[in-house]
């Protein structure tokens, strides 16, 4: 797993101050998508024909798009789909990948072979390709199908991670009594080592929300995102063909995009010092 | 060594028979009727049975699946029912030079960034060149390319005039330049960090004192020493991270309005050619299942001391 400050001596107190910047621009992004009706400057669907394309000003802080909507309310709207995109797709993925990873771990043999070919599969399709076919195919790129395609592919990550900790973790003595005590096993893999090797899991499905948010502005840019509303990464597509006139459109949604993930990226870096100390250590 | 390669070999085939299988069910299990949807419902009763027998609908599933693998054994992807006689591999045939050249272009770029300012922050770990080469690798990572991608444009094309504004009749060198940089920007931070690290771990090792206290310069110990055998991670990371080129150059290509893999699969989504797209993923698919092979198998070269069992 990727870390920006694992190997970089940030003194404590930053780094707890990162995580902190990190943890105020999710939470601002958080309320800006729960609260997007009530703070937004106009109403989603406003358009004002005779202001199209206009600049920052005093009425569309931060202007206005080709039918006259105003960006800053359309970008509020957009943190509701990076939202719900990022948490639901992570979460989707973090329980199939716990659940089948831990099984794979936990038993061995031919679940656990079938299961890894499976995952290998799966991440011989690079990137988003594997979505962009499933939304082709199902050709309604809507928010479900969206979230559905990132999370077919998705889960993979996190059932290797699972298994891998699985593996280590049922030799130990714990699970040993468990075992001697006579607990049936589904008890044994989530009520007693599914709980001890969550630390990483959370790390990983922090970040997990970034790359997922990436995923389906890529998405949306690609005009395979969400059709039934305003998505950071359509905003930037729109703004892309206008860009040579007027460059805020493209500019805004970017910002946006790019403040969320770093600010994930912190949060995440933060997450994981807190709570698996160990990954840490080795540089 | 033999064993480990037949197995990595049957490994890899197994993957692309898994690929290949996904995608072709992946591609049936489509809701409604493909047919309906490419043509339009008010489409002529023969011009959809010309389509239905060009892509076999009307065969039972095995042998459509069977004529789909024989499709991709003999390289050609199976033949285009809006153009007689031409295939899809005819199609990513032109599309492949430029992606390719996009991809390498990118590689280098990413390399070009990431290998010295890797090296550097490692022989001064914590000074300001580290500091500062970790900020550069965070901004890499987090912005998104098809965003760069037209800030680039903004700054070198409309602002400086330094580059030609792609998409117009613009060959060359200098319509790759932006391309890459975008493309390989993202690389680069991931790249340089992981150099960072394993140089970090190979130049604590005793081999290097021997090296330092034989009185060798200190540049000569950190490049021919330290730095062929931090190779290997690095080349693990290169390996992996070319999947995210291919995929990246997709919207690459759509930013900068250039042809190749990427603009194809996207007029095929565009234009609902189910032939396109299924041969667009699995080629792109494929070459990512090859990249992995060599990378697995270079590491050999790149360290004698690895030893496959």
């Amino acid at each position: 797993m990727m870390s920006f400050f694992d190997s970089f001596k940030v003194p404590a107190r930053a780094r707890t101050g990162l995580a902190g910047f990190g943890f105020a621009i999710v939470a601002l992004m958080m309320l800006s998508a729960i609260l997007a009706p009530w703070i937004a400057p106009y109403p989603v669907d406003y358009i004002d024909i005779t202001r199209q394309l206009e600049g920052p000003s005093a009425a569309h802080w931060l202007g206005t798009d080709e039918n006259g909507a105003d960006v800053l309310t359309l970008l509020l709207y957009g943190a509701r789909v990076a939202a719900i995109v990022g948490s639901v797709t992570v979460v989707a993925c973090a329980f199939t990948g716990i659940f089948l990873g831990s099984i794979s771990g936990y038993f061995g043999g031919w679940v656990d072979e079938a299961l890894m070919r499976l995952t290998e599969i799966l991440m011989a399709f690079p990137g988003i390709l594997l979505a962009i076919l499933i939304i082709f195919v199902t050709q309604e790129p809507s928010l479900l199908a969206v979230i559905g395609a990132l999370s077919v592919t998705g889960w993979s990550g996190y059932a290797r991670l699972v298994r891998g900790q699985v593996l280590v973790e049922r030799e130990r003595e714990y699970v040993e009594a468990a075992r001697a005590l006579g607990f049936p096993k589904g008890r044994i893999i989530f009520r007693e080592i599914v709980p001890n090797i969550l630390a990483p899991v959370i790390v990983q499905a922090t970040f997990g929300v970034a790359g997922a948010i990436l995923a389906e502005a890529s998405l949306s840019f690609l005009g395979l995102g969400p059709q039934d509303s305003p998505s950071w990464g359509a905003l930037l597509d729109q703004g892309a063909s206008y860009f040579l006139l007027t460059p805020h459109l493209a500019i805004f949604p970017g910002v946006a995009i790019m403040i969320t993930v770093l600010g994930i990226n912190f949060l995440g870096d933060g997450l994981r010092d807190w709570l698996d100390p160990r990954a840490i250590q080795k540089t | 060594m033999g064993r480990f390669l037949l197995r990595r070999l049957f490994s890899s085939l197994f993957v692309v028979f898994g690929v290949v299988t996904l995608v072709f069910f992946a591609v049936r299990a489509a809701p409604g009727d493909p047919v309906a949807s490419i043509l339009g419902e008010q489409a002529l009763e023969i011009d959809k049975q010309a389509l239905r027998d060009c892509l076999r609908l009307d065969e039972p599933m095995a042998k459509q699946y069977a004529l789909f693998w024989g499709d991709v054994v003999d390289g050609t992807f199976g033949e285009l029912c809006d153009e007689r006689g031409a295939t899809v591999m005819d199609k990513l045939v032109d599309a492949i030079p430029p992606t390719m050249e996009l991809a390498l272009a990118s590689l280098l770029v990413a390399m070009l960034l990431a290998l010295p300012l890797g090296i550097l922050a490692s022989t001064r770990p914590y000074s300001w060149v580290d500091n500062g080469s970790a900020f550069v690798a965070l901004l890499g990572i987090s912005i998104p390319n098809f965003w760069l991608g037209p800030m680039l444009l903004i700054l070198f094309s409309l602002t400086l005039k330094a580059l030609p504004n792609p998409g117009a009749a613009v060959t060359g060198l200098s319509a790759l330049i932006l391309p890459a940089i975008t493309l390989g920007t993202a690389l680069s931070g991931k790249l340089m960090r992981m150099t960072r690290s394993s140089m970090l771990e190979v130049l604590g090792q005793d081999y290097i004192r021997t090296a330092k206290a034989k009185g060798l310069p200190n540049v000569r110990v950190v490049i021919k020493h330290a730095f062929r055998n931090a190779m290997v991670p690095v080349v693990t990371v290169l390996g992996l991270q070319f999947g995210a080129l291919l995929s990246g150059a997709i919207i690459v290509e759509k930013v900068f309005a250039r042809p190749g893999l990427g603009t194809l699969l996207l007029d095929g989504i565009e234009g609902r050619n189910y032939m396109i797209v299924q041969g667009c993923v699995l080629f792109i698919a494929f070459t990512y299942v090859l990249v992995n092979l060599i990378t697995d198998l270079l590491y050999g070269a790149v360290d004698p001391r690895i030893r496959y069992e």
